[in-house]
């Protein structure tokens, strides 16, 4: 039978979880450890049991570093040595594959989530997990007819899901195929909190961001350093008095104007997006359209002018031709979107449908597009994910890798992914 | 602070008394009794008919015996009516029939129990008196009397009777050689010795505590050796009993849905928030709060942590599937509240043991606590407006 003051213990944890305070936990795991083990078949009290509360418990360490092997069995395996997303099927679904970091410079230079960053940083190696939307996508990418118009394909999901990242994957392997990627990180921070707005050069109503635009064109100029000498512009571009790129010359050179240039830098991405729509059709090259938090588009925008009226997305430069850019009528090219509710502007935070997300507006612009609903983890991906973690030293409690510990993070994550990322960070 | 209260009839009067404030000593007894065990004693009433001021009420009032009998023949008219009234025989009515009639007809929102009107035998509510301890000619009654404590030394002096008796009954059995050890370890579970306030109480004199040690001390020594059913019946009067802690949790009767699942359905509440749970038998794990996954309608983790307690500590975390409906309160009452009404739906899924388990681990109770008061005179329930020394 349990004493009272074990249990009175074990509800202080429960019943007072505000005072997450370090002396009290530490205190309360003291006492439970000097407890002795009971009597079988009454109810198992250690302190590892409390796996969720959110403190390091410096005995957890030591008793890490005491059993250092993590059970091996042959079922839990996480990763797969295939580097080549082409090859990806249906048997590395929830595997880790690793992308070399060399790769992840060019592609992804300021456009990945976060946290998935500050985790390529910890763990120095870039890992993404081979799930079901993704081999979904390349599947259709591998037999897409580049004759026909582009087709839009729209990842939707609940927040945490993993659109993101399973955009990244697509971009590696199209990125592999020897594709041109024009990736848009996040299309939310081109409507929100911008310092610079100036009237557009080309265009009297609309809108410029000159910073936002250099540092895309920047990340654009890393990601397709071999494409910028190839592709030859059709038409000449004056920018201003001074200053013109004859037709014929490399698309670099608009690039490095666009960049030396701050002022014209709106107008350098938007030539860029009219040659490469132009071009794409032409066939010298397949482009890739991949743009994340795609119902900032359509949404509204926290933008103000100097007369403090609101700015409606129309209005902004980047996005009227990013528009153009995801309308399907060019071809020899895929647009990829992703939808977001993380960073959108005066949505419910429980949309995550289309139409909840782009507006009737956004809707009707993309439709007819396909749709791949990122759902949460399947129980076997969300066992090679702990497994992953647990490679990597990254859960150090000690009740990480029993079935119970997992059962709870199971619970609390409700095998979301970004949720599960969140609770092993606190372990 | 009696109040005599006139009904119907000027023939009749009945008396009912508020229990008041009872005299310092008692008071701690009683406080002391109750930290001891549960059961609630008898209340006490002080004083005065008169409307005087109570200065002087320390000295208690003495009441004559005729007066108390005819207080006690009043209550016993006053029952009568009282059932009479209530439309039940008046032949049968119990002290139980009385409260739930004083209650009825005197519905009271005080907090303090002891403020509420009340009806009881007069002995309950008039403190035990002592009469007049001697004669007219001065010649006190009782051989003891000029001990000073003579109920408690006539009381030592039974039992230390009793004792010899029984000392002397054993060596006769030794002397025959039919002596047989027998040893009495079931009387003292499930019950106590009278503490000294009660005893103090029953004997209608004060003791000090060594007097009580002493014959708390003879009546153990008493029960060591092999006694008859007397000297038992004696010593039992020095005992009561202890109430077993653990109260009887309600269990909900299993339900079947259409496909023969078995559910149960349960309610839970905390600070102001409501909470309905229908826990399924089989399931895997998912858990639906108002037709919206518990992932999205919980954003923080510790409401999640929450819910989670009832089925961590049963260990059946991934076993059962549950569609609550919550409303009212906050994130985390209604997040305690939905706790709540998941543990008491698992009763039934579940052994007896588990379900005292449970209970011990707090998951059974209802959090009482509410938001205090905010008080005139304060910022808040205990903030103090600033203090300006000028």
């Amino acid at each position: 039978m349990l004493t009272e003051w074990q249990l009175s213990v074990l509800v202080l944890l429960y019943i007072s979880p505000i005072c997450n305070e370090d002396e009290n936990l530490s205190v309360a795991a003291a006492m439970l450890t000097r407890t002795s083990r009971l009597v079988p078949g009454a109810r198992r009290l250690d302190p590892g049991r409390l796996l969720h509360t959110g403190s390091q418990a410096p005995q957890s360490l030591a008793a890490h570093l005491d059993n250092p092997a993590p059970d091996d069995s042959p079922r839990a395996v996480s990763r797969t040595s295939e580097k080549d997303p082409a090859r990806h099927g249906e048997q590395h679904e929830g595997l880790h594959y690793n992308i070399p970091l060399q790769d992840m410079r060019t592609l992804f230079p300021h456009s990945l989530p976060p946290r998935f960053s500050m985790q390529v940083k910890t763990f120095s190696e870039a890992c993404l997990m081979v799930r079901k939307p993704a081999l979904e996508l390349l599947h259709y990418l591998k037999n897409t007819n580049f004759a026909h118009p582009a087709v839009r394909y729209v990842l939707y999901g609940e927040k945490g899901t993993g659109k993101t990242l399973s955009l990244c994957h697509v971009i590696h392997f199209c990125a592999k195929q020897d594709w041109l990627i024009l990736h848009v990180p996040d299309a939310h921070l081109w409507v929100k909190s911008c310092r610079g707005l100036l009237p557009s050069t080309y265009n009297k109503q609309r809108l410029d961001q000159p910073a936002e635009a250099s540092i895309w064109l920047k990340n654009f100029k890393t990601t397709n350093e071999r494409f910028l000498s190839q592709i030859k512009v059709q038409e000449k571009y004056v920018w201003n008095k001074r200053e013109s790129t004859e037709k014929g010359s490399p698309l670099g050179e608009v690039v490095e104007q666009g960049i030396t240039r701050v002022k014209n830098a709106t107008d350098a991405v938007g030539v860029v997006l009219r040659e490469l729509k132009g071009q794409s059709s032409l066939g010298g090259f397949r482009l890739l359209v991949a743009v994340d938090g795609v119902n900032a588009l359509w949404g509204k925008t926290t933008l103000k002018r100097e007369d403090k009226s609101l700015v409606a997305p129309e209005e902004l430069a980047l996005v009227h031709n990013l528009r153009k850019m995801v309308k399907n009528d060019w071809h020899g090219g895929t647009i990829v979107l992703t939808l977001s509710q993380t960073g959108s502007l005066f949505k419910p935070r429980k949309a995550y449908l289309p139409q909840e997300l782009l507006g009737k507006e956004g809707f009707d612009a993309l439709d007819p597009f396909i749709p791949i609903l990122v759902s949460n983890y399947s129980p076997k991906e969300f066992e090679s994910c702990i497994q992953y973690y647990l490679e990597n030293s990254w859960l150090q409690h000690e009740k990480a890798h029993t079935e119970e510990g997992k059962k709870e993070l199971l619970f609390l994550s409700n095998a979301n992914p970004g949720q599960l990322e969140r609770l092993c960070a606190h372990l | 602070m009696a109040a005599p209260c006139v009904f119907w009839g000027a023939a009749v009067s009945y008396r009912l008394f508020l229990g008041g404030r009872v005299s310092l000593a008692l008071r701690q007894g009683v406080w002391k009794a109750a930290a001891a065990e549960l059961q609630i004693l008898r209340l006490r009433h002080t004083t005065g008919v008169t409307a005087k001021k109570n200065v002087a009420a320390l000295r208690r009032e003495t009441y004559t015996v005729d007066f108390i009998k005819k207080q006690i023949e009043e209550f016993n008219i006053g029952k009568r009516h009282l059932a009479n009234m209530m439309g039940e025989d008046p032949e049968t009515f119990t002290q139980e029939d009385i409260d739930r009639a004083i209650a009825y007809l005197f519905p009271s929102g005080l907090f303090e129990k002891q403020a509420r009107p009340i009806m009881k035998h007069p002995e309950q509510i008039f403190p035990k008196q002592r009469a007049i301890q001697w004669g007219e000619d001065g010649r006190p009654f009782h051989f003891l009397f000029y001990t000073g404590k003579q109920s408690y030394y006539s009381l030592m002096h039974e039992a230390y009777g009793k004792l010899l008796d029984v000392e002397k009954r054993q060596n006769q059995l030794q002397a025959k050689g039919l002596f047989s050890e027998k040893t009495k370890t079931k009387d003292l579970i499930g019950s106590r010795w009278l503490i000294k306030e009660e005893l103090e109480e029953m004997l209608v004199e004060k003791l000090s505590d060594q007097d009580y040690a002493q014959f708390i001390r003879l009546l153990e020594r008493l029960l060591t050796v092999e006694c008859s059913a007397e000297e038992e019946e004696f010593v039992q009067r020095f005992r009561r009993s202890v109430t077993v802690q653990s109260r009887k949790q309600l269990i909900e009767p299993l339900q079947y849905d259409g496909q023969g699942m078995a559910f149960s359905t349960s309610e839970g509440k905390r600070k102001s928030a409501k909470a309905e749970a229908i826990v399924y038998e089989h399931g895997s794990g998912r858990i639906k709060v108002n037709g919206i996954d518990y992932l999205l309608y919980f954003p923080v983790t510790q409401d999640r942590e929450q819910l989670m307690f009832p089925f961590h500590f049963l260990d059946r975390l991934g076993k059962h599937d549950v569609t609550c409906t919550v409303s009212g309160g906050g994130r985390s009452s209604q997040a305690g509240a939905i706790r709540l009404a998941m543990a008491k739906a698992l009763c039934s899924f579940v052994t007896e043991e588990e379900v005292e388990w449970m209970r011990q681990a707090g998951l059974l109770t209802a959090d009482p606590r509410v938001r205090e008061r905010k008080k005139p005179g304060q910022e808040g329930a205990r903030r103090k407006f600033t203090w300006k020394k000028r």
